[in-house]
């Protein structure tokens, strides 16, 4: 009570009045436009807020937890602006690098500010722990980000969501997998959550828009920054069907150390968690952590025993996740009702003639060369080589690489 | 005094002639040079007066003037010699000259008057023909490559003493060494020692057939260089204009072998990944044959395709069109051929074992990065794409019963000639080289084809060229199978062959 009234005491008024994040020439209306009209006053102090929460965000160093204990200090967010770096590193609430990173940003104010503005001109929205459309997911979280960036739509509600996450360095059979479990369990009304990396997750996001459903990135970079870059036609076409998200000021890099943060975002938004493919030390790992921490539901794909890629799924079953066999399984544990028998077997053989029969029951989930092919069939070269093409055209089949083919779940 | 003799000098692959005339006349003593000479040329002035002395011709004390006519044409190499000496000698009355009349002479001189060889004879006496000169005084290690030209009478000089007395009648011209065109030499390697790999086989088969070029992808180990190295073997013999073309550019290279002079094997040429552009297309001041001109006739093997420097495999997109290297200089341009069939061969990722994924440790990235790194124009003018596997152990260590080298160019040549008749009055001499026009007039297909094709193009999102790459390979194939209609199993073996520019992972 006593730091708090101290607190109040000092404030100062900055002088350069346009500047502020509350300052002047603000257009909330513009940014309140989708919002229900409060009145002015309430709009006002609201607008005031976000804008000192954007600037926070651009304060290098301060997490959640620390801006959580700057507010309790301050009394309320929009006064937090006006206190002198100097007053709260001797409260003890930033330390020395800290104060500098925020005497830095009060000196780059005006143009966080300007930046602020442009946003709904390029097609971002800002969304504050204070908003009301704030994920309620992340609001119960005890280190929820204070603001996100948001393109294209925010996760619903009421829908249940499932997180698939994975390596980046995946087999052709576990991108198969993650595609396959993408698209069934978008087909069946689930949001399907993940970090758009390459590998597992871009497989996952892939399946998601396959199966016509919703499906949510979360960035560990600036919102304005696809990475990695192949996944750009991907980034583009969850602008449309999903959303993307990212905690990161614009134009923050890629950097290493943000990815195990944004996880908790991951798996924050999530009912469930399916990991994929996992090495024995895996990020994937971090965000089961925080999944677990959270309370939500961990699935994993089982793996053979001697692939080092599976290690941490394999690992994850063992301490207790549940062993998933078929999308079925998820929906059965999120709790919903599933009329259709949703199985990986094999697809129906009908309809295929004899020799079509023979070679597909050659072929396998890891790839397979077509002389090995040849040789274990003993169909001639030219007609394998048809009849394989007429089992990728069916969907039976995909070739991957050069002359290898490999099953089609 | 004044005596002319004729010489010849190499442009390119070709010879043309020069005359020598020397002139002696009284004045300052010294030894005068012209005619647009470079260094090496000019120096034959010091070689020859030195060459004089040892074999014992007096040099008098007077002006000698030497012209190289024509005399605006720039002249190059050492091959001057023997005729700059032959013409002062005849010039101070030192040498019997009646003998030089209609003659050619070619060699460089050594200080003790010995004659040596010089690069380039073929050409050069093809240049002697042509100018209807009816004798060749040639070094003696080069009279057998000479003696390759009809009608054209070698004689074999080791020094200049020894052409003096050739030319006194003291001595008879020793015996011009025979000729013979010879049989085809069989090849080193042939295609009975690859066990297995009948993807492998069947892919080289169909693009030699049809003089498709060709890209191999594997892993280390799985006969790619193996089958590259074989495919010669089953081009069909070089005819004897094909010898006399590829010998010339040998010769002129300086690379043909002195006791066998005639090639009658197809070449195989396969330069390291770190050669430049200039090496691989020719180039130079005096122009000089690359190694796709090397290749002419044979095969060009890029091994580790992406290892090539962009600026390298960029400059061979042209001559892979045109079949010839054009390379312009100052004092005109040449034209080398460069009639060669292209097969490359390269990993599938950095360390070589995807899609193994239980081996590769490769990541995606990394992957797209290597691949990315081969050329988009050299990866269009790739008609096949194959992929290699590893060699099973029971197919490395059993005799197989292998299909040889000569069963396999039997149908090459049967279907080569196919072609032959197919593009007969039009420029064209292989299904590769068919243009839109010829696609659309030789590969028609029936109803149920073009609807197998439909489907492959829209599941399989080609492009045009991709499109019409895979007609033209099963054209051949169709060839192979000795049909005249393409069928659908000759359309999707041709797929299967569909190139990298598709994704490929």
């Amino acid at each position: 009570m006593e730091k708090r009234h101290m607190a109040a005491g000092m404030v100062r008024t900055d002088k350069r009045d346009k500047d502020r994040p509350d300052g002047g020439g603000t257009d909330s209306s513009r940014m309140d436009r989708d919002r229900p009209a409060a009145d002015s006053k309430d709009g006002k102090k609201r607008e005031r807020e976000r804008a000192v929460l954007y600037w926070l965000l651009h304060v290098p160093s301060l997490g959640p937890v620390t801006i959580g204990r700057m507010r309790r200090c301050a009394g309320d967010i929009a006064s937090l602006y006006n206190i002198e770096g100097i007053q709260w590193e001797e409260l003890g609430i930033l330390k020395e690098r800290q104060r500098v990173c925020w005497d830095q940003a009060k000196k780059s104010t005006g143009k966080i500010m300007e930046e602020y503005h442009s946003l709904a001109g390029r097609g971002i929205r800002f969304i504050t722990i204070l908003d009301e459309d704030y994920p309620k997911r992340l609001k119960v979280l005890a280190d929820a980000p204070i603001g996100l960036y948001v393109r294209g739509r925010l996760p619903k509600e009421e829908s249940p969501a499932l997180a698939i996450i994975g390596s980046r360095n995946a087999t052709r059979y576990g991108l198969e997998v993650a595609r396959c479990f993408g698209r069934e369990l978008a087909k069946e009304g689930i949001q399907i959550v993940s970090g758009l990396a390459a590998g597992i997750d871009g497989a996952g996001h892939q399946g998601a828009l396959e199966g016509k459903g919703r499906t949510f990135g979360i960035l560990g970079c600036g919102i304005d920054i696809c990475y990695p870059r192949e996944n750009y036609g991907l980034y583009e076409r969850m602008l449309a069907d999903g959303g993307i998200l990212s905690e990161y000021p614009l134009g923050e890099p890629p950097k290493a150390s943000n990815f195990p943060i944004r996880n908790r975002i991951i798996s924050g938004l999530s009912d469930g968690i399916l990991v994929v493919e996992a090495r024995e030390k895996s990020g994937s790992l971090i965000t089961v952590g925080s999944g677990l921490e959270q309370g939500k539901e961990i699935f994993a794909i089982p793996g053979r025993l001697t692939d080092p890629g599976s290690a941490g799924c394999n690992r994850l079953i063992r301490e207790g996740a549940a062993l998933v066999s078929s999308p079925g399984d998820i929906l059965e544990e999120l709790g919903m009702r599933w009329e259709k028998k949703l199985t990986l077997h094999e697809k129906n053989e009908k309809g295929l003639a004899k020799k079509e029969k023979m070679v597909y029951s050659f072929i396998d989930l890891q790839p397979k060369h077509l002389e090995e092919i040849v040789r274990q069939s003993g169909i001639p070269l030219s007609e394998c080589m048809m009849i394989l093409l007429d089992l990728e055209l069916k969907g039976f089949i995909v070739r991957t690489g050069g002359n290898h083919y490999e099953k089609k779940l | 005094m004044f005596q002319k003799v004729m010489s010849a000098g190499l442009w390119g692959i070709d010879g043309f002639l020069v005359s020598v005339e020397a002139d002696v006349h009284d004045g300052l003593p010294g030894f005068a040079m012209t005619g647009n000479l470079s260094q090496e040329t000019k120096e034959a002035q010091e070689r020859v007066r030195v060459a004089m002395k040892n074999g014992d011709f007096a040099l008098p004390p007077k002006k000698i003037t030497v012209n190289l006519s024509p005399a605006d044409v720039r002249k190059d190499g050492t091959a001057y010699d023997l005729a700059v000496a032959a013409a002062v000698l005849g010039a101070l009355g030192l040498l019997k000259t009646d003998g030089l009349e209609g003659a050619m002479l070619i060699g460089e001189l050594g200080l003790d008057g010995r004659v040596k060889p010089v690069r380039g004879v073929l050409s050069l006496v093809f240049a002697a023909r042509e100018g209807k000169l009816a004798r060749c005084f040639l070094p003696k290690e080069n009279a057998l490559e000479g003696s390759m030209v009809e009608d054209v009478e070698i004689i074999p000089v080791a020094s200049l003493k020894e052409l003096a007395a050739i030319l006194r009648g003291d001595k008879g011209a020793g015996g011009p060494p025979l000729f013979s065109k010879g049989q085809e030499r069989p090849y080193a390697v042939d295609f009975s020692e690859l066990n297995g790999q009948p993807l492998l086989r069947r892919a080289t088969e169909v693009a030699v057939a049809g003089r498709h070029n060709i890209l191999y992808i594997g892993p280390a180990g799985a006969g790619k260089t193996m089958a590259a190295k074989r495919i010669p073997t089953i081009m069909p013999a070089m005819s004897w204009e094909e010898s006399i073309q590829t010998s010339k550019i040998y010769s002129v290279c300086g690379l043909l072998p002195a006791d066998t002079p005639m090639l009658t094997r197809r070449p195989f040429r396969s330069p390291h990944h770190t050669i430049t552009a200039t090496a691989l297309a020719g180039g130079g001041a005096v122009p000089k044959p690359g190694e796709i001109s090397l290749a002419s006739g044979g095969v060009l093997f890029l091994d580790e395709l992406p290892e090539f420097s962009g600026k390298a495999i960029e400059i061979l997109r042209q001559p892979l069109e045109d079949r010839t290297v054009t390379i312009s200089r100052l004092h005109g341009s040449c034209i080398f051929p460069a009639d060669t069939m292209v097969a490359a061969a390269m990993n599938p990722c950095p360390c070589g074992f995807y899609p193994d994924r239980t081996r590769c440790t490769c990541t995606g990235r990394q992957i797209k990065r290597y691949i990315g790194k081969v050329s988009r124009p050299i990866l269009d003018r790739i008609d096949i794409t194959v992929e290699a596997s590893p060699v099973p152990f029971e197919e490395l260590r059993g005799q197989g019963d292998n299909e040889s080298s000569a069963a396999i160019r039997e149908r090459v040549i049967r279907v080569q000639q196919l072609q032959k008749e197919r593009f007969t009055g039009t420029k064209l001499l292989f299904n590769s080289e068919m243009g839109t026009k010829e696609i659309g007039r030789y590969c028609r297909l029936n109803g149920p084809e073009e609807a197998y094709l439909e489907q492959v193009y829209k599941e399989k999102k080609l492009s045009v060229r991709g499109c019409n790459k895979i007609l033209k390979v099963a054209r051949t194939i169709a060839d192979l199978d000795g049909k005249e209609d393409i069928r659908k199993i000759h359309l999707y073996e041709a797929v299967g062959y569909r190139s990298l520019e598709e994704k490929y992972w």
